[in-house]
């Protein structure tokens, strides 16, 4: 297949029919996955929620003095990362704020003693975090990263790429990590073999002009590193932010997303966001090219629920999966298949 | 299923010929999604082209104290159940103030319990009511369920009920209450309402007068897929012999809070299949409904693409499906719906009940 241009996929992106688009889309991940839509277990840990960023986008940060800010103990995170451990995770994804005074030695210190202490691989800290981190420090990103890798640290997530275009980002994150910066995280990541995803965030306000250079910026380093695992869609949450607005509808993210997955063409990896547009959206991403359905997040009160409702979080994936007709799989964190689940559900 | 079977079934559905039972069945089994929505979606616009319907309605739903006690229900209650309500004629007739304010308001759709007590002449006086008030508002109301009560309970034949209330007034009938046309499912579902044969002499007979309706399926439950499709075909060879269908609505099934609700909600998935099914199998009946408040609105926004053509109403104050759990918004304004439409590529139509564009006024209301 002939390699999508820009212009070609900002046109299609303002007009593109999405069930045609669905249809190319749908061929590409079949051929590539066959009827295999996978999902991880894993755990979210947000280890504080002190932010000196302030994005108008953002619903979560609090300053430090504030008085619902919080930073987790070493003993906190170590319960959380043994409670997704029990429920089966096989990864901890631990991201924050960008917290004031920590110092490196204090990540280090982290990851060391989750992976003394447990085997689990740990997918963490946004480049948002790795640039705050090596600044800190005042070393270099890559020697940043070498340390974190040194310490424990097995791969990155793609999250804070928002949209990879300056003028949008001084719009809606003027304090935070700019488009040179987020690539060349990247790009030292892969250096030292430390993989990742990428991410973009749509409905930020940006023109369908700058989601391609975003993509085409993400495809251009693929090409050069080959280091990202898979390329995900979020749609901005306007709910509780500065910048609001109105949620991206079915009908552009699904033209959306079939468009990465025919424009990312050296991604192999294109996840469908139940997270962002609700399970009835995310079940039918796998018909639009996507090929996983990323995370079951386990939410602290259900693990402490323990046993059966994670059962039904797992349950409830694999009915979304099978339901649609589609064979289950758990995946790692680099994407291999570690369990399948038989036969299809009987969608009633 | 042979692949012979599904090559000629993709090969019909994709050149929009008409489909059989076997090929139907084939074609779910095949369950490929795009290629059945890009097939309903031509069949659509070979219907009405590039244009999306809706209309601005209010949904009255007089009374939910019930004689039926159907399994699948959570709107029903027993005479004396707390929560039990009945609109008596000064609620009806403050509604219809407020209905009077709605620019454009086209359509009152009334539909409700079987009350133990309450006299055909009730239901009777309310389309009067209705019809005195808004003198220019379609009536939509009584599924055949509540007819055949009302023939029922007066002994008057169904024709003779329909020809009462046409000439009170009633413009259409929703078609509600087919749920499946299956003896067998009925019995489990709906064992005590109208039955296949009763529903469908009372819409072949509605036809015969020239009063139109909808005709609609409620699926996801304990059906089988082979009798939710042969419901699809059963509507069909009505349509074929009356042409008195002019639209298909499409209820899956919400089990909390009805005597089923050990059984899960369908999936989208399953949703969207289906709108693309049965517009393919319904080549016969103009209009395909994406009925918002059951599907939510991004899925039956992208419906669009799977054949419907017709996003139902503004819609104020549903309750029966409400009462099953479905946490949509109780109405949406003019301005949100044609923007939905727009954006998907099509030309959004306001429309009366009989699919006669209307001029669509600007303000935003609730």
């Amino acid at each position: 297949m002939m390699r999508m241009n820009a212009k070609e996929a900002e046109q299609l992106l303002v007009s593109g029919d999405p069930i045609q688009l669905g249809q190319l889309a749908g061929a590409e991940a079949r051929k590539r996955f066959g009827d295999r839509i996978t999902f991880i277990v894993d755990r979210n840990i947000n280890y504080t929620n002190v932010c000196v960023n302030e994005c108008r986008f953002c619903a979560f940060f609090r300053r430090k003095e504030s008085k619902d800010a919080y930073l987790l103990t070493f003993d906190e995170i170590l319960g959380k990362v043994r409670e997704a451990v029990d429920a089966g995770a096989t990864q901890v994804m631990i991201q924050g704020g960008l917290y004031p005074d920590l110092g490196l030695e204090y990540y280090e210190k982290m990851l060391r003693l989750i992976k003394e202490n447990f085997k689990i691989t740990i997918h963490s800290f946004t480049a948002t975090e790795i640039q705050h981190f090596a600044r800190q420090a005042g070393i270099s990103i890559l020697d940043c990263l070498k340390r974190l890798q040194a310490a424990g640290l097995d791969s990155l997530p793609g999250g804070g790429a928002e949209i990879l275009v300056d003028a949008v980002r001084q719009r809606v994150s003027p304090k935070k990590i700019m488009t040179e910066d987020w690539l060349h995280v990247m790009e030292c990541a892969h250096s030292i073999g430390m993989e990742s995803t990428a991410t973009m965030v749509i409905g930020l306000g940006e023109t369908m002009a700058q989601r391609v250079e975003h993509m085409e910026r993400i495809r251009q380093l693929q090409d050069k590193t080959g280091g990202f695992r898979a390329f995900i869609t979020w749609s901005f949450q306007p709910g509780n932010t500065e910048l609001g607005g109105e949620k991206t509808s079915g009908w552009n993210y699904m033209r959306n997303l079939a468009i990465t997955r025919l424009y990312m063409d050296n991604v192999p990896h294109i996840q469908g966001s139940w997270v962002t547009q609700g399970e009835r959206i995310g079940q039918l991403t796998p018909a639009f090219g996507a090929d996983d359905l990323g995370s079951i997040m386990l939410e602290e009160n259900v693990v402490k629920a323990a046993g059966t409702a994670y059962d039904m979080s797992i349950q409830k994936m694999v009915d979304m999966i099978q339901g649609a007709g589609w064979q289950a799989a758990q995946r790692d964190t680099e994407y291999n298949v570690i369990k399948t689940y038989g036969g299809k559900a009987d969608v009633r | 299923m042979t692949k012979e079977l599904i090559l000629q079934a993709r090969e019909k559905a994709n050149a929009s010929l008409r489909l059989n039972l076997q090929e139907a069945l084939a074609l779910y089994e095949d369950n490929d999604l795009l290629f059945l929505a890009d097939c309903a979606r031509r069949m659509k616009e070979k219907k009405s082209g590039r244009q999306v319907f809706y209309n601005v309605n209010k949904h009255i739903n007089l009374t939910n104290i019930c004689t039926s006690g159907c399994p699948l229900c959570a709107f029903q209650k027993k005479e004396g159940e707390p929560g039990g309500f009945v609109l008596e004629e000064t609620d009806i007739a403050k509604i219809l103030e407020e209905a009077k304010s709605t620019r454009n308001l086209g359509e009152i759709h009334i539909v409700s319990a079987l009350h133990p007590d309450k006299p055909f002449e009730y239901y009777l006086n309310v389309v009067k009511q209705v019809r005195q008030a808004l003198p220019q508002v379609d009536i939509k109301a009584f599924t055949p369920v509540e007819i055949v009560h009302f023939s029922q309970m007066t002994g008057k034949s169904i024709k003779e009920v329909l020809e009462i209330l046409q000439k009170a007034g009633l413009s259409s009938l929703p078609g509600g209450g087919a749920e499946i046309l299956s003896d067998r499912v009925r019995e489990i579902i709906c064992p005590k309402k109208a039955t296949t044969a009763q529903w469908i002499e009372t819409i072949k007979t509605a036809h015969k007068l020239g009063i139109r309706t909808n005709c609609t399926m409620m699926y996801g439950h304990i059906e089988t897929i082979e009798e939710r499709l042969q419901h699809l075909f059963t509507l069909r060879d009505i349509q074929d012999e009356t042409g008195g269908f002019q639209a298909f609505v499409s209820f899956p099934f919400h089990p909390a809070n009805t005597g089923l609700d050990y059984l899960k909600r369908v999936g989208s998935w399953e949703d969207m299949k289906m709108m693309a099914l049965s517009r393919l199998i319904l080549d016969n009946v103009d209009h395909i409904k994406a009925f918002w408040i059951m599907l939510t609105m991004p899925i039956a926004q992208l419906a669009l693409g799977f054949g419907a053509d017709d996003l139902d109403g503004t819609i104020g104050e549903e309750k029966i499906i409400h009462a099953a759990g479905a946490n949509t918004g109780r109405g949406i304004t003019r301005s949100k719906l044609r923007q939905l439409i727009t954006e998907a590529g099509f030309e959004p139509v306001e429309r009366d009940t009989f699919y006669h564009p209307v001029e669509a006024g600007e303000e935003v209301f609730k």
